[in-house]
């Protein structure tokens, strides 16, 4: 393992950087649908995308265990995680609290959707998809969206329509959603209906 | 930590370490998703007692950043001691911008109002909250008002409304109205009068509740379903007032009674002093012109 890739790939600027990520994080959950734009750069070795590490650097630590898709796990990667932030990688799916996955990356049915008594122990699930301009088109509505919102989203995994009426039957439980392309985001929390 | 980061208070920018901040986040975030769910968070101590809105300074402090301007409001007043101390707090510890006027806010924290200005799209309202369980004086046992809210089994509620009627002819709860966000869950508004309650609804702004001492952190997202309880023979109804503002003159606002003597006599002024002060300055410039 290369010992530079780990160390270097951080925020420049740690408190203001996590502060404006966070806010462009939660304006998109506040507002399903709008892309938003990770203002901080940050480098993880590998394959994990440009917001995502972002993601990564401004939410998880000690008190989070991260799961990385096949597709994006490697020695580096957890060696950058825990090095920038404390975070271990999550020993299996039913355990992660934050979950990043690659182009085209299907959530794991076994990560955790809370419970009825307590919904928000549920997995943040970050999956990188190719653009926001082409591909599949969404309409969203509920909490955040005046009316409705439309989306288009090109690399979602297939049946993808059918994967969120199921995780939107389940509310209050079920996973939320962070879809980044490069350093750009839109948010599905698990309130959102997809219309058609 | 680079010298930039470091506040005149010789904290961490905007007090609270990153570690914390990074835990009410995370709080925010789902309390985002489960509009009207009270996200348990590891509140912290505060330099300032529980009842003086430490649940609301947590989250102002994981949220605010150097370009936000934050306005800060007690009962709808700028100039009362909870006001004026929470804002010269981040003033110290986060060298934000502040100000009094609603409309130049990006992060407003209050205490009981929601103010008169019509909130817009990108201002976030964070409320301090006392007791964030609606039911808790109905259900003091949390394992059951848990169980409640997980089953959606709000009757209680409804006996509690109903009990008013029968005792009152009417619901005589006037302030912490109980509401159901987005359909689902019954939230308790904080203790802000039930003329705001109307305020809630489709709100264009983010509204973010901290409950410091219960350590309890929920939202509403803009643009979200916001109901007050009622029946439909008892419709929901907000306080009216006879007689405008004494000082400016405003209708359709909500009035503080200031007494002003011991022989009777009283006044009706704005609760919100920013307001009614805008107001007043508007007027003397029509008189002058």
């Amino acid at each position: 393992m290369d010992a530079s890739t780990s160390l270097t790939g951080g925020f420049a600027d740690p408190v203001f950087a996590a502060q404006s990520v966070f806010r462009a994080v939660m304006d998109c959950m506040a507002r399903p649908g709008t892309i938003g734009t990770i203002g901080s750069e940050a480098t993880a070795p590998g394959a994990l995308g440009a917001a995502q590490a972002a993601i990564a650097l401004t939410l998880c630590d000690a008190d989070t265990p991260v799961w990385f898709a096949d597709t994006l796990a490697s020695p580096a990667l957890s060696a950058w995680l825990a090095f920038h932030t404390g975070a271990s990688v999550a020993p299996d799916p039913t355990t992660a609290k934050f979950a990043f996955l690659g182009l085209g990356g299907v959530p794991h049915p076994d990560f955790p959707i809370g419970t009825q008594d307590y919904p928000d122990r549920s997995a943040t699930v970050v999956i990188e998809v190719s653009g926001f301009e082409a591909g599949e088109p969404f309409t969203l509505s509920g909490p955040g969206i005046a009316g409705t919102q439309p989306l288009s989203v090109a690399g979602l995994f297939p049946d993808f329509r059918t994967f969120w009426q199921a995780n939107r039957a389940e509310f209050p439980r079920g996973i939320d959603l962070i879809l980044t392309a490069g350093t750009r985001l839109v948010a599905l929390p698990r309130s959102v209906r997809i219309l058609d | 930590m680079s010298a930039v980061t470091m506040s005149e208070a010789g904290t961490n920018f905007a007090y609270l370490d990153e570690e914390t901040k990074r835990m009410i986040r995370r709080a925010i975030l789902k309390a985002i998703a489960i509009p009207g769910y009270q996200v348990p968070f590891a509140s912290r101590e505060m330099p300032m007692p529980y009842g003086w809105g430490t649940g609301g300074v947590q989250v102002t402090a994981a949220v605010i950043g150097p370009d936000d301007v934050l306005k800060v409001i007690d009962q709808g007043a700028d100039d009362t001691t909870n006001a004026v101390s929470i804002r010269a707090f981040f003033r110290k510890v986060a060298r934000v911008a502040v100000t009094t006027h609603t409309a130049e806010a990006t992060v407003i924290q209050t205490r009981h109002r929601i103010p008169e200005h019509p909130l817009i799209e990108g201002q976030i309202l964070v409320y301090q909250v006392p007791i964030p369980e609606p039911l808790r004086f109905l259900e003091p046992r949390e394992t059951e008002t848990r169980t409640m809210h997980a089953l959606e089994e709000y009757g209680l509620m409804h006996v509690k409304l109903y009990e008013d009627i029968a005792h009152h002819g009417r619901i005589a709860t006037s302030y912490a109205y109980p509401v159901k966000v987005a359909g689902r869950y019954v939230m308790d508004p904080s203790p802000i009068p039930k003329f705001d309650n109307p305020k809630m609804h489709l709100s264009p702004a983010l509204q973010l509740f901290g409950a410091g001492r219960e350590k309890r952190i929920y939202a509403i997202p803009p643009h979200t379903d916001v109901r007050s309880l009622d029946f439909e023979d008892h419709p929901f109804e907000i306080q009216r007032f006879d007689e405008p503002c004494a000082l400016c003159g405003a209708r359709n606002v909500y009035l503080d009674e200031v007494i002003l003597d011991d022989r009777g006599g009283r006044m009706f002024v704005c609760s919100d002093t920013d307001n009614c002060e805008s107001r007043q300055a508007d007027a003397q410039k029509e008189t002058a012109a």
